[in-house]
Parts: C-alpha cells; structure tokens; sequence
C-alpha cells in the first residue's frame, strides 16, 4: 500500500491496484507480441499502420449499426436494401464495413432472431464494435443454441408463445444483425430518437428496443 | 456449381475430423433443410493452416427444427436454429 495526501491534510492509503503486467503472460498474448514485433522488424507493417487498425477497430460502436437500424425504421425502401445487402446499405450512411459481408434478419411481432457464435466469437465488429465478453463466453455460446428462450429470460426478454424463435450461429463467412421491430410509441421520432434506443443488445437479440427506456445523456 | 438447393433436405456428414472445422458437432448427424445460399468461399480447413483454400466451397444456410437438435428441447415446436454451412459437410437425405 502507498500512502499519499489528497492535498486537504488527511493522509490514507489505498490497496494497490493490480497492473495490467501483474499476471503472467498466457502463451497467446506471448504469441501475439511476437508475431506483431516481427511483422513491423521485418517492414510487412509499420508499427503506425498496425496501429492505426488497432484504433479503427476500437472505435467502431454499436451507434453506428443503431443509426442503420433507425433509418430502416424511417425508411421502407432503405430497409429493403439493408435486408439485401447490409455492407452496401451502411455505406450509404458513411459507415464502412470492410470486406466481411454482413446479413441482416429482421424481428417482427411474430418472429424473433438471436445471434450467437458457437466456435468463437464472430460478430459483426465493423458495424456495432467489439462483441461483449459474454457474447464469447462459453455460458453464452452453448446455451443461446440449447435453450435460448430461458437464456432471453435472463436477459429480461420473455416471448410470447405465439413468437417464433430463430438462433443464428454465425459459424463462417457471414456475420449478423439482428433488425429490431421498430416499437410502438414512437409515432414522429426524429432518427435520432430512434436511434438512441437501438442498444447493441437488440441487435444481438437480447434485448428489445422500449419506446419508454430511459435516455442516456440525462437530457 | 451448388449440389444443393433452397427446400433440400440434408443431413450434416457425421465425420470428426481433427483441425479447424466451422461444422459445430451439435449439427453433426442431423437433418435440416436448406434455407439459403451464400455464394462460394475458401475452405477454411485448408486456410487455417497457410493453405489457398482450394477447391472454394459453396455455404448454405441450413435451418434445423431444435426438436431434431436436442430431443428435450423445451421452448416452442416452431423454433428453429440456423447454421452456415460449407457444401462438403453436406449430404442429401435421399
């Protein structure tokens, strides 16, 4: 423990936080660190051009697959062109993809769409950012097959019996997102306002979109 | 050239290969049908090892009924699972 003053005359300390450094290595990590410093020493990369794609990745968001969503809501013949092709259709919006294709499955009053990936973690980075840890989890990844309605159930997601229940397991070259149902009591939205309550969980199927839901920004 | 079409009737090929393989082992052995297709890829049991991926092969969408996956299956008769599945782990069922 270290000791310090917080500059009003009272001194403390605190329990050391562990750092990142603190736990050993994993063979994988060590793997990675060593192929990353080859690819730069041997000029196939620079460290600024590794960078970089480091950086893009992490800063794709779920708002940019919500503002999709939003604007297929506003939008009928958009929509159409999102449930054909999703990469082209969020290019229209500015947001690029990249090269792995992405599909859209559309939720409905009777039909509901979940997403999981069995073998690992696929997911559709490029458009709604990093999956959540326990999109990869093993829990997640061999219930979401094997009963899906009590893993929706835990997530606050009950559905009707008359809702019919489709599990995507994303196990190769395509990635998915989950359209939403546009919900009631959002008659004269702005885009925006749309937008805001897509969550990332509504477009892994984990959640549905309230017209009710609190709006972040305390606004 | 697609071996299978949208209405087929498959079942996943029973093989347990070593490697990487996308065929989850739940699917292995079942019946689905085919839903959809997604145009032609490389074979990532080759790719995965430094290999061109040759010869490409077509991917399905193959829905299963999870009464036909897990013979306890409690949700609800109409629930269905679909997989992405590469044309060689594929046979017809007759």
């Amino acid at each position: 423990m270290t000791a310090h003053t917080h500059g009003d005359g009272h001194q403390h300390p605190h329990p050391r936080q562990p750092d990142v450094e603190d736990r050993p290595l994993t063979y994988h990590m060590a793997l990675t660190a060593a192929v990353a410093e080859l690819l730069v020493a041997k000029g196939v990369v620079t460290a600024d051009e590794l960078r970089r794609t480091v950086e893009d990745i992490d800063s794709r968001h779920p708002g940019d697959g919500a503002r999709v969503v939003a604007r297929a809501w506003m939008d009928t013949a958009f929509k159409a062109r999102l449930l054909e092709d999703v990469n082209d259709a969020a290019a229209e919006l500015g947001i690029d993809c990249g090269g792995i294709p992405i599909r859209a499955v559309e939720n409905t009053r009777r039909l509901h769409n979940l997403v999981v990936c069995t073998l690992c973690s696929c997911y559709p980075r490029m458009l709604i950012g990093l999956p959540p840890d326990w999109y990869k989890a093993r829990a997640y990844r061999s219930r979401a097959v094997r009963e899906p309605r009590a893993v929706l159930r835990e997530f606050g997601v009950t559905l009707p019996d008359d809702v019919e229940l489709v599990v995507h397991d994303s196990t190769a070259d395509m990635r998915y997102l989950v359209v939403p149902a546009r919900p009631d009591g959002t008659d004269g939205w702005s885009e925006e306002a749309l937008a805001a309550i897509v969550t990332r969980d509504c477009m892994i199927g984990t959640a549905l979109p309230r017209s009710d839901a609190p709006r972040s920004g305390g606004g | 050239m697609m071996r299978f079409h949208p209405g087929d009737e498959v079942r996943v090929r029973s093989w347990q290969p070593p490697g990487h393989i996308r065929t989850p082992w739940f699917t292995r052995g079942h019946t689905g049908r085919v839903v959809g297709m997604l145009g032609t890829f490389g074979n990532p049991e080759n790719l995965a090892y430094g290999g061109d991926g040759a010869p490409r092969q077509p991917l399905y969408r193959v829905r299963f009924a999870q009464s036909e996956l897990w013979s306890d299956y409690d949700g609800r008769p109409g629930d269905t699972l679909i997989v992405d599945l590469y044309e060689h782990w594929l046979e017809a069922t007759r």
